[in-house]
């Protein structure tokens, strides 16, 4: 499954990041502890949290994750978007909790 | 080959960019998958822990035919017990960095994780010294 094929069966925002669209997505990780995401995250996984700053994009960007997806209608903060722009993984939003989102992804995975 | 960069205590901004800077060397060079990205854990959390603890610090990375070095040397509080930071869930931020994300415990504990060896010396008020060794092979 791909990032925007995820955005369009969840009616998901895409606030950036808008070159990744197309990147692969081998699963998911939800968590708002940076270094639990550093340590355990795997590559190409979609990220679910609450955390809005940059340092969300070193991250992703370091683990090579697919896309992060903000819940709650939260939304990124300004230079986050800008680093999620020049590394090409797409920041995504949710009116949803993560426990909801994150159910609607795992079910979509295992269809 | 031999990489310098100098880490700013409390700038989270360029947290991540010595380890971004090395995940691509890494790759140039073609090591092993796996190996880069337990490198690139193992920094990432040592870099925080300069932004989150200390004054200022520098990395200095030495990469040869089978190893990649990193020493990561701060001017900071340094630590007191170490036992008690090395255990899994203990930490010593404050609740700003917490907030973030950040201070969940899992600093010390993933660089050994992630490091086939790891030395840490440490001076109380004067700072910490973490050396860290990977293998290509």
């Amino acid at each position: 499954m791909k990032v925007f094929e995820l955005v369009e069966e969840l009616g998901l925002k895409v606030f950036s990041g808008h070159k990744g669209l197309d990147r692969e997505i081998s699963g998911g990780y939800v968590s708002d502890l940076l270094s639990d995401v550093m340590g355990n995250a795997q590559e190409a996984q979609v990220w679910i949290t609450l955390q809005v700053h940059q340092n969300v994009m070193a991250i992703a960007s370091l683990k090579d994750l697919a896309a992060v997806i903000l819940v709650s209608n939260l939304e990124p903060q300004e230079n986050t978007k800008q680093n999620s722009d020049e590394e090409n993984i797409p920041i995504l939003g949710t009116s949803l909790p993560a426990f909801e989102i994150a159910g609607k992804i795992y079910q979509a995975f295992n269809r | 080959m031999k990489l310098t960069f100098t880490i700013q205590g409390g700038d989270f901004t360029h947290a991540g960019h010595p380890s971004s800077e090395v995940k691509k060397v890494l790759k140039q060079l073609n090591i092993d998958n796996k190996i880069i990205k337990n490198v690139v854990i193992a920094l990432y959390e040592a870099e925080v822990n300069v932004v989150a603890h200390a004054y200022s610090g520098t990395v200095n990375v030495e990469i040869d035919e089978n190893k990649i070095t990193i020493l990561v040397t701060d001017e900071g509080p340094g630590i007191p017990d170490i036992d008690l930071a090395m255990k899994p869930g203990y930490s010593t931020a404050s609740k700003s960095v917490q907030e973030m994300g950040f201070g969940a415990g899992m600093g010390l504990p993933n660089i050994k994780k992630n490091t086939d060896e790891m030395w840490l010396e440490t001076e109380v008020g004067k700072g910490t010294k973490v050396k860290m060794l990977n293998y290509f092979a």
